[in-house]
């Protein structure tokens, strides 16, 4: 667990990241069974190949799930996200290793409740951007 | 042809979505999420969310499902370009959800190969007393037909 400190929050400050173990066919399989997409694209060689990809790609959605553990760290059992979003950049595959990290945008106050609002990217080891996104936590 | 804004407002019924434990720890095992807010509900029970929860983009296994929206789209020119959850509260183990698809925008951008479409499809979900859980907000890409 990463768990943010409320009290010392700084805008611009970088927080710990999480790299995740590299990216398996299985992992792919597993996440098509539990998400319900199983659009072949992400799952089946051949046809990946038919349709001019060297091989199975990652869901998008998986990585954003990524992004969903690091983000959850983050809020710990402090803090709660209201708003989480995220822009899809380069595929992932089987074997590569990505890196999440977040930037405290702005600590601000709505409602009488105290939040955060944190930059989030998640790239490969060779600084290829997946995702870039953004999160509001709320304190509680 | 591509779309026009008539298809703002069009909405799908509404469907019922079981939140399942099973579910809940399959989905984050996938993603290799081991934190036990979704797996161990005596743990869960001790922290101030009060009960397992579902991981933060859960909702993508079932926003899909129920009738399809009242217009034809070309799957081949679609593209997921963005993901929005907003959350009003967790989604909880044993929530029964009531889930209604809509299309809140189109709107177009000039894009490197010319005009884009971009489509905002909304899955709302609200609880039996009908008070808004999440929104699951999709941005699709429509891209320009190939000549």
């Amino acid at each position: 667990m990463i768990a943010i400190d409320m009290n010392s929050l700084q805008e611009g400050q970088e927080l710990q990241s999480l790299t995740k173990p590299a990216i398996t066919k299985v992992q792919l399989v597993k996440y098509a069974g539990a998400s319900g997409d199983f659009n072949p694209l992400h799952t089946d060689d051949a046809f990946a190949q038919q349709i001019g990809m060297d091989g199975v790609i990652a869901h998008g959605m998986l990585i954003m799930g990524f992004m969903g553990e690091y983000m959850m760290n983050i809020a710990g059992e402090i803090a709660e996200p209201t708003n989480f979003r995220m822009r899809f950049g380069a595929m992932s595959r089987p074997g590569d290793v990505i890196t999440c990290s977040g930037k405290v945008e702005k600590v601000f106050e709505k409602d009488g409740k105290k939040f955060v609002s944190i930059q989030l990217r998640a790239q490969k080891s060779t600084e290829e951007v997946v995702g870039t996104g953004k999160c509001e936590l709320r304190f509680s | 042809m591509n779309l026009d804004s008539s298809v703002v407002g069009l909405s799908g019924e509404v469907f019922i979505f079981d939140v399942e434990f099973r579910h809940i720890r399959q989905f984050a095992d996938a993603i290799g999420d081991p934190n036990p807010l979704y797996s161990d509900k005596a743990y869960a029970e001790q922290t101030k969310y009060g009960s397992v929860i579902a991981p933060p983009t859960f909702s993508v296994a079932f926003s899909g499902e129920g009738a399809e929206l009242p217009i034809k789209l070309d799957e081949r020119r679609m593209l997921h370009g963005e993901q929005e959850f907003i959350n009003y509260r967790p989604i909880k183990l044993g929530d029964r959800l009531y889930c209604q698809r809509n299309i809140s925008d189109l709107y177009e951008k000039e894009g490197k190969s010319g005009k884009m479409q971009f489509l905002v499809v909304d899955t709302e979900m609200k609880d039996e007393g009908g008070q808004m859980v999440a929104v699951n907000r999709m941005n699709i890409i429509y891209r320009g037909e190939k000549s």
